[in-house]
């Protein structure tokens, strides 16, 4: 009754303001635009990946809204189209990125700031983004004090769960085949040598011990290694039927091509990021089916393919599997909240994202109560040519694990 | 696994080092020109094979006919254009080697800006022979093999013409005594801008064959600059057989260490044989002092 009243409300509202909108004096007032801003990795080594999972979803973006004519707002009575007013290159260095957020927020004076790439640099500008008080909706970035860092900074919202979902998510396909006496107990975890592959091989490894798992074979190999065949090697001698690797992308393919090479089939092949990338499919072809990977998603979502599409059309870049639909899915929710609050004023629009969810987004419906999107897909798995999420398995439209991994 | 095969396994990753590592030497030890920019080269040649592979179906060993040729010419415009005027200003070596650290260091931000401006920075890999391939009952990558085949028959094509050649002869002159090659009637400065060129043709011959196994973006340039840096100086400035044992060498330590000590320790691997290298023998194992 209550939300009806309000949609009734709402309405009445749109309806007096839109006639005004044709009005000279109404117009008058509005902004031109809905300035945006960001500062982002466009060079170094962040440049990868920000290229890859987060710029192209801006871009993306900008040009959905624009050619819909703008963002909704009620207090101007109008359509009014976003404009990238600053677009600046952290250059891969966190003192740069936080000298330019400041830039941004006290100079350049725009709307919104969208977030910079990376668990790092997302925590690192998260104390800006609370003295301005602009929404931060930090997509790549997950870490293992989720709770505590949203407390500490109101205007801080974590679009990846922590990393405890992501092994929780594959240790809940393990125990599944583990129990039916189908998968020995026996895990060769290979991980990056950087704080990535630290803090997930620590992860993964104290939920894989507590489920009773035997970790046979651990290693760190440096990032940028130009040759894992003897790790590969070694993982196929252990014994294990579970591979797990905390990977970087390019350690993703390189251990992928290494075991397609030395046809090391285990029951479950898990690598970490770039699994999810189109890319990966692009390049080893049907040899994907069955390689499981952290994320997915649910790509049958309504507005999910048509999304992806878009993307690859406007960008040329295909999202991948995990963070690309997130990012786009972050920025339709502070579409939403705008248009929602009626409002540009940033501290309505904060907690209209924090208060006036469910939203609905490509990946699903998405609430931000806790400021933290507890609810998502941990693992994913290549099925037929997609990089679809199939754990946790209560989570709405995951697939059934392809099991045993069909050999290269 | 045997130790044999961890070898072997090292063996085939470091005839690619000991590629890149001659390149280098020949721009080094001949043509004095430190050059940090070689490894963006290395990365140019690799897009170029990437590109030429994907949008045409190009074969990248067949495609080296076109990239090889065109990094010959665009090192030895690069040399007679920016290097020229350094060589000529300069009094000693040492003032030659720290102008041209600075100008190549420049050259390398630019060719790494302009590739990402054109490719982006995004990372690419492309499937080529990917296969198992046997030897002696062991199981490798065809294309790291192929790539180790081809660097042994770029090296010895360089040795043959360097021992066994009058052209060769001269640029052996040049490496051990510039002033007394000139002295000699050896046309040093187009000497020089061909040994350099020739040194860019050999990087390219690697790009192409990095391409085809390791996954590779605009900012890779460097790491192979710096390992291609620590495999002449452990081998010998000038020495090109020098560079082409330290660089299996280094390739079989890091196999050796990954597999017996730790994969995380390769990188300090290829640092701690430097420093040996440095403290027990400063010329390089096989320079002459």
């Amino acid at each position: 009754m209550h939300t009806r009243l309000r949609r009734i409300a709402a309405a009445a509202t749109v309806a007096t303001l839109g006639t005004f909108a044709a009005a000279p004096v109404s117009a008058a007032d509005a902004p031109k635009s809905i300035r945006i801003g960001y500062a982002i990795s466009l060079s170094g080594v962040n440049a990868q990946g920000a290229a890859t999972t987060t710029l192209p979803g801006y871009d993306l973006w900008v040009k959905d809204v624009n050619d819909a004519g703008g963002i909704m707002v009620k207090e101007f009575g109008k359509k009014i189209p976003l404009e990238v007013a600053a677009k600046y290159d952290d250059t891969s260095s966190a003192e740069t990125l936080l000298r330019l957020e400041e830039k941004l927020m006290s100079q350049d004076k725009v709307d919104f700031v969208l977030p910079p790439w990376s668990t790092g640099f997302n925590l690192a500008v998260a104390p800006i983004f609370a003295k301005y008080g602009y929404p931060q909706l930090a997509v790549t970035a997950n870490a293992n004090d989720e709770v505590q860092l949203v407390k500490q900074f109101p205007t801080l919202f974590f679009f990846l769960n922590q990393p405890a979902h992501f092994g929780g998510a594959l240790i809940e396909v393990l125990n599944k085949f583990k129990s039916a006496g189908q998968l020995n107990n026996k895990i060769a975890m290979l991980s990056v040598g950087d704080q990535f592959g630290a803090e997930m091989s620590a992860g993964f490894g104290a939920g894989l011990k507590a489920s009773g798992y035997d970790i046979v074979l651990q290693k760190s190999y440096p990032l940028g290694a130009a040759d894992l065949t003897n790790e590969i090697k070694e993982a196929k001698a252990s014994g294990a039927d579970t591979f797990i690797a905390a990977s970087y992308p390019p350690d993703t393919f390189m251990l992928t091509g290494t075991a397609i090479t030395q046809g090391y089939n285990p029951k479950v092949f898990y690598t970490a990021v770039g699994t999810a990338f189109a890319e990966y499919g692009g390049n080893f072809k049907d040899k994907v089916q069955g390689v499981m990977g952290i994320g997915g998603w649910d790509p049958n979502l309504p507005g999910a393919q048509d999304y992806y599409k878009r993307q690859l059309a406007v960008t040329g870049h295909a999202p991948d599997g995990w963070a690309s639909p997130v990012t786009y899915a972050s920025l339709q929710i502070l579409q939403q909240a705008i248009e929602k609050a009626g409002t540009l004023d940033r501290k309505k629009v904060l907690d209209t994202i924090a208060n006036g969810g469910p939203w609905n987004t490509v990946v699903g419906p998405i609430d931000l109560k806790t400021h933290i999107r507890e609810h998502q897909i941990g693992a994913g798995q290549w099925q037929g040519g997609q990089f679809v999420g199939v754990s946790p398995s209560d989570f709405p439209g995951v697939k059934p694990v392809i099991f045993p991994k069909p050999a290269w | 696994m045997p130790a044999i095969e961890v070898i072997l396994g090292g063996a085939i990753l470091g005839g690619l080092y000991a590629l890149v590592a001659i390149g280098f030497n020949l721009q080094f030890g001949m043509a004095r020109i430190v050059n940090l920019a070689y490894g963006e080269f290395l990365m140019g040649a690799a897009f170029a094979a990437f590109w030429m592979f994907t949008l045409a179906s190009i074969n990248p060993i067949l495609g080296m006919v076109l990239s090889v040729p065109v990094t010959f010419g665009a090192n030895w415009l690069v040399y007679r254009v920016l290097m020229t005027p350094l060589v000529r200003r300069a009094r000693t070596r040492e003032q030659l080697e720290g102008d041209t650290i600075l100008a190549t260091f420049g050259l390398l931000f630019v060719l790494r800006g302009a590739a990402t401006l054109a490719f982006s920075a995004d990372n690419r890999f492309y499937n080529y022979l990917g296969e198992p391939l046997n030897i002696f009952g062991f199981t490798f990558a065809a294309n790291r093999v192929l790539a180790f085949a081809l660097a042994c028959v770029f090296a010895v094509v360089i040795f043959i013409v360097l021992n066994r050649t009058r052209f060769g002869t001269a640029l052996r002159a040049l490496a051990i005594d510039p002033v007394g090659a000139e002295l000699v009637g050896i046309d040093v400065r187009s000497l020089s801008g061909i040994a350099f060129a020739g040194g860019g043709a050999l990087v390219a011959a690697a790009g192409t064959l990095v391409s085809t196994f390791l996954t590779f973006n605009p900012a890779i340039g460097i790491e192979f600059t710096m390992k291609a840096l620590v495999v002449v100086i452990m081998g010998g400035v000038g020495n090109m057989a020098g560079s082409f044992i330290a660089g299996l060498l280094l390739g079989i330590a890091e196999s050796l260490c990954s597999y017996y000590v730790d994969s995380g320790l390769t990188l300090a691997v290829a640092y701690a044989l430097f420093l040996i290298v440095l403290v027990v023998r400063p010329r390089g194992l096989f320079g002459t002092p």
